[in-house]
């Protein structure tokens, strides 16, 4: 049985250093979240905090409308039916990988364990390698080991630490669409901490976006990215450069780039100054626009090129553009805003910062 | 070399080695057995969120590293048996076999030595294998009996192992109780025969002989078993 996930105002202390500040965020049954944030943001407090390793200042954390979490009180990890994947997966050296899955099946009988044990491992594609040590797998095997392990003894949570933190870039997009792929099919319901934004888009329903302590913003990955609700969350999140606009008396967004349909950020009034974020993919090469912009460097990339371009007013944006349309530095190209959800934030004082 | 006679080792070596060597090890044994289990119980007080726990068994292992051993030896001997009797409300000091005596000693002195390097083989541990433990619903216990002491008894094996060759040398001490362990029963002879030079000579090569081996067994055992993570 999958669990849902509800925590309400969540706050954490490491001795009077406030680490998590009224964090609240709830996930459905067999959903998967990730909480996605800079180091030091106290996303993995969060984690243990949800595990059942760290004491609550303020808040609770229910599982199924069950609450685990509130100040002073608190269910031992090894009693909330929640599963683990460390960062380092923490297999155990002196265990062989078969025995490292059973290790949570305990209470079962031999039969009954064995059947589970292969299951689990039929389940992370490694059947044939359960009489090996874990120092003699590599780290994608160790790792799966570690998924095995903490599902084996079927939990209603599954919480995973950067859990692909220590592999390489090719195997991490690999696994992080098998682990996913994995979750889905037990139904489970998981929340996972990294602070790679491609792994929390490939395998999250939702993110969560923290700074400081707290969630800025809870959503789909796709709204996380094309709709994000802080200036934060649209730094953090994807590429991007800011460009000063003015709210204009007919409700539309004015900027160098042309006039945009879209919402006004809260507080901002008509002839205020607004900062609007463009992302690469919202600037679409057109030679026959009549905006111009010049080509300050450019980075191949296979199937497109990331050009770094001065508008007429020297602020610089990026545009993804396929790589056919090759264009030395220092060449004026045209190129127009294609915006889907026009994202503004109220003007700051230097739209750099 | 003239006015030695060696033929007095010959003559008394069934003796040694029967009577003295025996009693040697049987207390190695038993003080070492005792002294693991007993310092591991205090390397987890130490290391436990109890704060009174940590401080009591800080307290004694500190307490016991800084007396001699010697000294630790008479007062259990000469002291037991009183507070023995007062704990019991007896009149008269209840026995205490010089046997248990010094097997009960050497546990105690010991378990503070081992209870450093058990602390040490703990801490060795990374704090994620307990995370993993409890995450998989094992309890404080099961954590630390399946997981955490096993690789930290197999890590520190060879020191533990070390300290034991100690251990083995500094029971000949209980020849202040006047005990015949090895070195107790060659003295006998010794006096008796009035051969201490080739007695002593005997004895300290066989120390020499069974320390060194065993020393030379753990340097092999240290790279066998060298940590594999």
């Amino acid at each position: 049985m999958a669990a849902s996930v509800e925590v309400a105002g969540l706050e954490h202390a490491y001795d009077t250093q406030p680490v998590v500040r009224g964090l609240s965020f709830s996930l459905a049954a067999g959903g998967i979240g990730c909480l996605l944030g800079p180091s030091g943001c106290g996303k993995t407090t969060v984690l243990r905090c949800l595990a059942g390793f760290e004491p609550l200042r303020a808040g609770t954390i229910a599982f199924s409308g069950r609450v685990v979490s509130s100040p002073g009180r608190s269910v031992p990890p090894e009693s909330r039916g929640v599963g683990m994947v460390f960062q380092d997966y923490a297999l155990f050296p002196h265990l062989d990988v078969t025995r490292n899955v059973a290790f949570g099946l305990e209470r079962r009988t031999a039969a009954d364990r064995d059947a589970r044990v292969r299951r689990m491992l039929g389940l992370v594609g490694l059947a044939d390698v359960g009489r090996a040590y874990p120092h003699e797998l590599s780290g994608g095997q160790q790792q799966r080991v570690a998924l095995a392990r903490a599902l084996a003894p079927e939990p209603e949570l599954l919480l995973l630490d950067e859990p692909f933190s220590n592999l390489d870039v090719d195997l991490r997009e690999r696994l992080s669409v098998e682990v996913r792929a994995i979750l889905k099919e037990t139904g489970i319901t998981a929340i996972l901490v990294t602070h790679d934004q491609h792994e929390a888009f490939a395998i999250a329903d939702e993110v969560g976006i923290m700074n400081e302590g707290v969630i800025d913003q809870w959503a789909s990955p796709y709204d996380v990215y094309h709709r994000p609700r802080s200036r934060f969350v649209a730094d953090f999140v994807g590429q991007g450069v800011f460009v000063r606009g003015v709210a204009d008396s007919s409700g539309r967004l004015v900027t160098e780039l042309g006039e945009l349909e879209g919402e006004w950020p809260p507080g901002v009034a008509a002839g205020d100054a607004v900062d609007v974020l463009l992302r690469p993919d919202d600037i679409v090469h057109d030679d026959s626009s009549p905006w111009r912009a010049v080509v300050r460097s450019k980075t191949f990339r296979g199937a497109e090129f990331l050009y770094t371009l001065a508008l007429a007013s020297g602020t610089r944006v990026l545009a993804v553009v396929p790589s056919h349309h090759d264009h030395a530095i220092g060449e004026s190209i045209g190129i127009r805003l294609e915006i889907d959800h026009v994202v503004a934030f109220h003007a700051v004082a230097d739209p750099s910062a | 070399m003239g006015g030695f006679d060696f033929d007095v080792i010959e003559r008394s070596v069934g003796y040694l080695f029967r009577e003295g060597m025996t009693f040697t090890l049987t207390l190695t044994g038993m003080a070492a057995l005792g002294g693991i289990v007993f310092g591991t119980l205090l390397a987890m007080m130490r290391l436990s969120s109890f704060r009174v726990l940590a401080i009591v068994a800080t307290g004694y292992v500190n307490l016991m590293r800084s007396i001699p051993l010697l000294l630790v030896i008479f007062w259990f001997y000469f002291l037991v048996p009183y507070i023995g009797a007062w704990m019991t409300g007896s009149s008269q000091p209840i026995q205490v076999g010089a046997f248990a005596s010094s097997v009960i000693t050497f546990t105690m002195f010991e378990a503070a030595y081992y209870s450093e390097i058990m602390r040490a083989g703990i801490q060795s541990i990374p704090r994620g294998q307990v995370s993993a433990g409890y995450a998989l619903g094992l309890d404080y216990w099961q954590t630390m009996g399946r997981i955490v002491l096993p690789q930290a008894f197999r890590n520190m094996i060879p020191i533990l192992l070390t300290q034991t060759i100690i251990l083995f040398q500094d029971t000949s001490l209980v020849y202040v109780l006047s005990i015949t362990d090895f070195l107790g029963a060659a003295s006998k002879i010794a006096q008796r025969d009035g051969r201490l030079v080739e007695m002593y000579l005997f004895a300290a090569l066989v120390y020499f002989v069974i320390s060194f081996s065993l020393s030379v067994v753990v340097k092999r055992l240290q790279q066998k078993i060298a940590i594999v993570r």
